[in-house]
């Protein structure tokens, strides 16, 4: 019995859980929204969104293998996520040089000058999308029409979105006049529910968005704190101020089913790199997220908040996570 | 719903192969190897030399200090050197070799097999007896018993707390001794409250072994004081202050004991000892340790004698298989991987599990994504990530007000890191630095 033995200090047992594992798990949870965003702008959502996960990837892989000269990681899927997520902030008709523009941002400037998966500051796919839009307005604020199958890449008939309808309106007519105004047709709430509006592609269809989440926590790839916090304050702040002056304001529901609300709260909010990581950190991260995006879309200068709130919060992620701490145990004697 | 503690933990694949198998007496080895420390505390002091005749149940080591421990000779036999071997923390330390002849206890001892009741002894007697046989911990942190029985005056004790968790996956050792050895068991129990003057007795079970819980409800359901709990099945509930916190709700203080919160908790194979002790006089001198792997021929729970060399115990679970790798002393999450299979069984050794390859080697590691999964897993409310990086950059003054020294070791956040990150390997390196620091301050 003379054996070469491995000696490790404990623990010898290990989860199966891995880092490619929760990326690829976020990528099925987005995978609802993406087959409704196929469906309801046809091809060209598949062509924008192949683009851009295809150039992420090779960004990463170019950048980590020339430029800082590492091993490329780009098997972890971490590229795929940002990939999905920019494409799923941008109109299905932007030109695909802009959309590989916005990936090249997205993980060069967002990604790698910090040094690559766990040390960016920002979510990536915000950055690259913030960049395209204070760039590239006009194209980035000209959405198409969904019209299905039929949405032809090139069409460029400009569906405002429901949030810039509301934005433009606000003092000049009160709001129930806007919803009912057959010129402007702003969608109902059951068009918002099942995506028929104009918008980006990932932000149009709030039951594909719902059902991502639904798999994240079942799989525990996220937890509840993060997105609750976030539409929870929502629509407590819109809700004061729909009750304080309903002529003025849309309902709170109005507010949690347009924009990209949904997508920044489930799926760019929940980024693991530039979120708290203490629970009570995560939720003043969200309520911080809400309250910004309130005042961004009714007092702000643009229809829609979410992504600059989720940037400014992630900007103070690292002061959450230094002062905001898990409550120790044996920290309050409780007995009893 | 099932009590449990409520911060933190995770739970492995339980792995209890050995569950079913029947405690086996392991027959005796031709050499033992006894290291005088075997306990937290002082080591014990060499009581015989080279060339001595021992019987079975003879001190050959005396107890160095309140915080120490008698050593006894597991065997009868002459004593072939008292010299340094190899234990189970890789490290070499003072032993006592003994060449077996027969098997000749003490005549003290009481070695029938038969159930004494009736507890004579008042309770400064059975601390007494406690420490002259030996009695530590038998749960893995071996802790001299008679001290842990001994409440310092100003604290007070209202309730003990039997540890019946057995939370480490695969383990089965106090899993069958609660099954085979109920009746004494319980009398151990009686033993312990009556030394601490308590009136209540919670035995903690964790609920994927049913049998035992019934068996044991069966045999208190006479007696007044002891209940009997069914726990959640999660890891680290066998750690102290966090199985207190389960049964009990209360919560003690950081760098305290559980005496600061009027309980001691004893391990079920420690109240075992505690019944051979003081009723049948008889030291510790072996123990139940469960041989197992899921390569294993046979895994089995075997009463083995201490100072046995762990080559006999694999040898009698069906030999040891071709593709072993790694063999580790004590559970999965918390035991220590031994270096060779000479290192003898000691007072701790709760198992010997077996991994093969694929399961001995760690997996590659990645960046910190920062996903806070070993924050959610730490049941002390710690921050592994970052007690790592503190660690890493020599931050030692900050990871000490991150309550670095409160980490009990347990490997949840090891066990659940997506990136595989050593993160209790830098944890333990800071805690050894941040105790050296601690110390010098104290001496100025």
């Amino acid at each position: 019995m003379n054996k070469l033995l491995t000696v490790s200090p404990s623990p010898h047992e290990y989860s199966k859980e891995s880092t490619p594992k929760l990326m690829y798990g976020v990528v099925i949870a987005l995978a609802p929204a993406l087959l409704a965003t196929i469906w309801f702008f046809g091809w060209a959502a598949l062509l924008v969104t192949s683009v851009s996960v295809i150039s992420c990837v090779i960004f990463e892989y170019l950048i980590q293998k020339f430029i800082l000269k590492k091993e490329p990681s780009i098997k972890d899927g971490s590229a795929i996520v940002t990939g999905l997520l920019l494409a799923f902030c941008l109109p299905t008709n932007l030109p695909l040089g802009l959309v590989i523009l916005g990936s090249l941002v997205a993980i060069g400037v967002g990604k790698m000058t910090f040094g690559g998966l766990g040390n960016n500051p920002f979510n990536p796919a915000l950055v690259g999308r913030v960049f395209l839009f204070l760039s590239f307005p006009v194209q980035m604020t000209t959405w198409p029409v969904p019209k299905g199958f039929n949405t032809s890449f090139s069409d460029a008939i400009t569906g405002a979105t429901p949030l810039s309808v509301l934005n433009e309106n606000y003092e000049k007519m009160p709001v129930d006049q806007v919803m009912n105004d057959p010129e402007l047709s702003m969608p109902g709430y059951s068009q918002l529910f099942w995506g028929e509006m104009g918008g980006s592609l990932g932000e149009i269809a709030a039951f594909a968005l719902i059902l991502g989440l639904a798999y994240m926590l079942i799989r525990k790839i996220i937890t509840w704190h993060i997105p609750v916090s976030i539409l929870l304050t929502v629509a407590v702040f819109t809700g004061i101020l729909w009750l304080a002056n309903p002529e003025a304001n849309a309902d709170p529901l109005y507010h949690l089913m347009t924009g990209g609300l949904l997508l920044g709260a489930i799926f760019m909010a929940t980024d693991y790199v530039s979120s708290p990581m203490s629970k009570k950190g995560m939720i003043i991260y969200g309520v911080g997220i809400g309250i910004i995006t309130v005042l961004i879309r009714r007092f702000g200068a643009y229809p829609e908040g979410v992504q600059f709130a989720i940037l400014i919060m992630n900007a103070f992620t690292p002061l959450i996570n230094n002062y905001i701490k898990p409550s120790r145990f044996g920290e309050e004697v409780k007995n009893g | 719903m099932l009590k449990t503690f409520p911060k933190g933990g995770v739970h492995p694949p339980e792995n209890k192969i050995s569950a079913a198998a029947g405690i086996d007496v392991l027959p005796l080895p031709e050499q033992v190897t006894i290291p005088i420390s075997q306990h937290l505390g002082a080591p014990a002091e060499p009581a015989v030399a080279k060339g001595d005749t021992v019987k079975a149940g003879q001190i050959i080591a005396t107890s160095k200090g309140f915080v120490s421990a008698n050593i006894h000779s597991s065997v009868s036999g002459k004593v072939f050197k008292v010299d340094k071997a190899v234990d189970a923390s890789g490290y070499k330390k003072m032993s006592v070799i003994i060449n077996v002849e027969g098997d000749e206890w003490l005549d003290t001892i009481d070695t029938g097999s038969e159930h004494k009741k009736d507890i004579t002894l008042n309770s400064e007697e059975i601390i007494k007896r406690c420490a002259e046989n030996g009695i530590v911990g038998m749960g893995g942190a071996t802790f001299p018993s008679h001290v842990k029985l001994s409440i310092p005056p100003g604290k007070h004790c209202d309730v003990l707390i039997i540890n019946g968790v057995e939370c480490e996956p695969y383990l089965t050792s106090d899993h069958r001794l609660m099954l085979e050895r109920t009746g004494e068991l319980v009398t151990g129990i009686s033993i312990l409250m009556k030394a601490l003057k308590v009136e209540r007795a919670m035995i903690g079970i964790e609920n994927n072994k049913t049998d035992a819980i019934e068996k044991l409800r069966e045999y208190t359901s006479g007696i007044d004081g002891i209940s009997v709990h069914a726990l959640k099945v999660k890891y680290p509930q066998g750690g102290e202050k966090q199985l207190i916190k389960a049964l009990i709700k209360r919560e003690v203080p950081s760098g305290g004991l559980p005496v600061d919160v009027g309980t001691v908790v004893h391990n079920v194979g420690t109240a075992y000892a505690v019944y051979e002790a003081v009723q049948l006089n008889k030291p510790l001198v072996e123990r139940v340790v469960t041989v197992t792997g899921k390569e294993l021929g046979k895994p089995v729970n075997v009463l083995a004698r201490i100072g046995t060399p762990v080559s006999k115990l694999i040898e009698f679970a069906g030999g040891l298989p071709d593709n072993t790798t790694k063999i580790v002393n004590g559970g999965p999450m918390m035991g220590k991987a031994l270096a060779n299979l000479s290192v003898p069984v000691t007072k701790g050794t709760s198992g010997l599990i077996v991994f093969r390859e694929e399961e001995a080697r760690r997996k590659e590691t990645g960046p910190c994504i920062r996903c806070g999964k070993c924050i959610t897993a730490c049941a002390m409310g710690l921050e592994p990530y970052l007690l790592m990086s503190l660690t890493e950059k020599d931050m030692h003054e900050r990871s000490e007000k991150e309550k670095i020294m409160d980490c009990m070791e347990c490997g949840s956040c090891s066990y659940i890191c997506p990136a595989n990150r050593p993160l209790l390997d830098y944890i333990r390196l800071g805690k050894a630095t941040v105790g050296k620091m601690i110390k010098e301050r104290k001496q100025k």
